[in-house]
């Protein structure tokens, strides 16, 4: 087998690096992460002519090698590992035809590497509507490189692309300018201290904030010939060196470059002279989030029911047609039902991430983060922390990843604190159930109670992920610059390829990830209930029998009665009732208490663990529903699911941090213990003291 | 008194003169706002800001703290 060629996809954000490395491995691809960090990293493979495969990763998009955001530091940081196992061989620098001139930016530098590069023009197919026509033979003599003109939508260019991989040993490696001629006393000193390593990569340890793991910072400052200049100094530096890169640029498109303004179009403006005006910007935003929602709620109810019943006949399937015993048990009634759980939110996940992956691809996210961002900014959050806080109504996870691009620590650290306060589908079940018990099924004025309280119940999420973004923002002492810069891309039809790419990796990604927690909590809480110590457990039908003599119980009542008596004795019911004294001032019993701690796991345990502590086989909402209605208050009599405990128990979860792939998530990307230990802390507490006062004041 | 991208008004052009490193970020400057570049106000959320601006041919948002530093010749 020949050796694989690594390419990376490099680029300006959105040039169309994903759809390249999408038409250059089709489904070949995986997502993984960063060891360390956890940026997202793509890697495919890609047949080349002649048997020969390249491995191809795709990096966030980056305007320069100076990162300012984590996404960025990414690339520079493979870039100057050589010792990196994806260390490319060759980089493909994507870049757009319409900003063809900042594009080039970010390649005279990667140039400056001295590392193989082939410059890739997309959206080729824009040029005649641009009125752009490119001499390429000259460019590709003034950059010292390589050129495919591709299209990615059109699909051409991507075989001549595939050639340049496969003969890349050919690319010169020589930079295209020389870069250093803006201060030449100080880059000759630099060398001269360090006569192995490439000048250019010097510099952009030294320029850097972030640390190097290879190439120390401090190391360069310990040598003694060599001057180090103040960060202002470096700073003016930079601003020259980049004035020095742009003449370079305009010096060469000058010849290689010619726009005919004539025929140029823009629909750009047009478009956002409505989408981004102060007054219809937000009435548009409004109606998409108005569509989105009622698609997410709608349209998978119908898959969402069916995954249901099939999951419920599935059990009861296993349960008659395998031999009785406790493998028969755990997989009927564990391990079935916990999988139904992960799968029942796959519709709605799916729908989310085509939304949010089509507003993406549009274009339109830019300018909702450019109309929300003064008002997001009371609250110590940015423009970018909407699509964060709107992308948490599906699933905390993603939306906490989808921070990254947040350049500014404290909003992006405010806004994964928060973010957790939106509801999250896995909370829907919950207050659906809730609701239909204790909110009377009444219309006022057409509105139905049921609705409006499940509104209001999103509303509650919002105003407590934004109120506590405001006092964050009082109390937490971190200094950071705050800029904000968000790009307005061209307007465009989404690719169908990339979105439905999207949609796949996302989904698989909810699934294996928060799914094995569900499916784990659900065998672990199966076991617990099912197993107990002592008599009382051990010998329940002789306790359930003595207990009923005088009564006539049919098999079922008996059966019934005999797993109740065995739960209340099992390692979950002994835990329940240690923990009751705790959550009787909210009005919960120790069931509830049982479901409460379990769903410290996920939220979306809380109906299954109902399901199976109330001993009903099915996870039908339905049964249970009439369960939880007939379930008595053990000290006040009457029903234990009143108006009272019902609002405490929404109240409890609209506040708790409940879920463990959150806390997880949070801790990977703040990089500490601290921060999600705090918030399990102080939602915690604070929903405990809600939902006290709740219950207290209404009961 | 200097003029800044602050003082645009919406549809006005300008071209830049100096940009203050100390408060601009590289990025920015990397986007093309570097002098001698023309900067166009596109359109402004509520109290100008932020701003959408077309820098060189470059479409983007800054905040009005950020503009108040790029100083230009209004056309
Ligand atoms: N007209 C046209 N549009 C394209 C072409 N290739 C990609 N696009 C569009 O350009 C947009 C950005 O494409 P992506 O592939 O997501 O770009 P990217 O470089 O991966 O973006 P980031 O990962 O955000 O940096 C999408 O809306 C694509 O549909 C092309 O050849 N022609
Ligand atoms: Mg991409």
């Amino acid at each position: 087998m020949s050796k694989q060629i690594n390419v990376a996809l490099i680029g300006n954000p959105n040039t169309g690096k994903t759809s390249v490395f999408n038409a250059l491995t089709g489904l070949n691809q995986k997502v993984g992460n960063y060891p360390g960090i956890t940026v997202e990293k793509k890697e495919g493979i890609c047949r080349l002519p002649r048997g020969v495969k390249a491995h191809i990763i795709d990096l966030p998009g980056t305007y320069s090698l100076n990162a300012s955001s984590l996404d960025e530091n990414v690339v520079i940081e493979l870039l100057l590992n050589k010792n990196d196992k994806d260390f490319p061989d060759v980089a493909v620098v994507v870049s757009d035809v319409e900003n063809l001139k900042r594009n080039l930016l970010l390649f005279t530098q990667i140039k400056d590497l001295e590392i193989p590069c082939i410059l890739a023009i997309n959206m080729a197919d824009r040029m005649r509507y641009k009125g752009i026509t490119l001499d390429i033979p000259h460019l590709e003599e003034q950059l010292n490189t390589k050129i495919a003109l591709v299209s990615t939508r059109k699909n051409y260019g991507i075989d001549e692309l595939k050639d340049l991989i496969t003969n890349y040993k050919e690319l010169s490696t020589a930079p295209c300018m020389n870069a250093s001629a803006i201060d030449q006393d100080y880059f000759d000193s630099l060398q001269r201290a360090f006569p192995n390593q490439s000048l250019y990569k010097l510099w952009l340890v030294i320029t850097q904030d972030v640390n190097f793991g290879k190439t120390d910072r401090n190391e360069i400052e310990a040598v003694a010939d060599f001057k180090t200049k103040s960060k202002a100094d470096l700073k003016r530096l930079q601003q020259k060196e980049t004035i020095k890169r742009y003449q370079f640029i305009n010096d060469t498109l000058k010849q290689g470059q010619t726009i005919d303004l004539t025929t140029a179009k823009d629909l750009r403006i047009k478009l956002d002279l409505i989408l981004t005006h102060k007054v219809w910007g937000y009435v548009i935003f409004f109606l998409i989030l108005l569509l989105i929602f009622q698609a997410i709620y709608d349209w998978s109810s119908i898959p969402m029911d069916f995954i249901d019943s099939t999951f419920a006949s599935l059990s009861e399937w296993t349960k008659n047609a395998l031999p009785e015993g406790t493998f028969t048990n755990l997989l009927s009634e564990g391990i079935i039902p916990g999988l139904g759980g992960i799968v029942i939110f796959i519709p709605q996940i799916a729908f989310l991430f085509l939304f949010i992956s089509v507003l993406e691809e549009s274009g339109y996210m830019s300018r909702v983060v450019f109309l929300m961002d003064r008002g997001m900014r009371r609250f110590g959050l940015s423009g970018k922390s909407v699509v964060p806080l709107i992308s948490g109504t599906a699933c905390a996870i993603p939306a906490i990843m989808a921070t990254r691009n947040i350049e500014n620590w404290k909003e992006r650290l405010i806004t994964i604190l928060v973010t957790p306060f939106t509801t999250c589908s896995a909370r829907l079940p919950v207050y659906l159930i809730i609701i239909s018990l204790v909110i009377p099924d009444k219309r006022f004025f057409g509105l139905g109670y049921q609705a409006m309280t499940l509104m209001l119940l999103y509303l509650i999420g919002f105003g407590a992920a934004l109120g506590s973004a405001m006092i964050l923002n009082k109390i937490l002492k971190i200094k950071s610059k705050t800029f904000f810069v968000v790009e307005m891309p061209n307007y465009k039809l989404p690719l169908l390829k990339n979105v439905v790419l999207t949609v796949i990796e996302k989904t698989k990604a909810f699934v294996f990830g928060a799914g094995k927690i569900i499916l784990a909590i659900s065998i672990i809480l199966w076991f617990l209930a099912s197993y107990g110590p002592g008599d009382e457990f051990n010998n329940a039908e002789d306790i359930v029998t003595t207990e009923f003599t005088d009564q006539k119980l049919s098999i079922e009542e008996f059966h019934e009665h005999v797993a109740s008596q065995k739960l209340e004795h099992s390692f979950l019911g002994i835990t329940g009732r240690a923990i009751e004294p705790a959550i009787r001032p909210l009005g919960y019993d120790w069931k509830i208490g049982i479901a409460l701690v379990s769903s410290f796991a996920a939220r979306e345990v809380f109906v299954g663990t109902l399901a199976t502590i109330y001993s009903v086989g099915s996870d039908d909402e339905e049964t249970i529903k009439n369960r939880m209605a007939g379930e008595v208050n053990p000290i006040l009599g009457g029903p234990l699911f009143t108006f009272a405990s019902g609002i405490s128990l929404l109240l409890f979860y609209a506040f708790a941090m409940q879920c463990m792939s959150t806390l997880a998530i949070v801790q990977r990307e703040t990089n500490s213990w601290k921060w999600p230990i705090l918030q399990l802390v102080i939602m915690s507490a604070f929903a405990y003291i809600i939902a006290l006062i709740a219950f207290q004041v209404l009961k | 008194m200097q003029a800044t991208v602050a003082h645009l008004k919406k549809g006005q052009r300008g071209i830049i003169t100096d940009v203050s490193s100390i408060y601009i970020p590289l990025k920015l400057l990397e986007m093309g706002c570097l002098p001698g570049n023309f900067v166009e106000l596109v359109q402004v959320a509520y109290f100008s800001d932020p701003m959408y601006l077309n820098i060189n041919g470059t479409h983007l948002a800054i905040r009005k703290e950020t503009a108040l530093h790029i100083l230009i010749d209004i056309l």
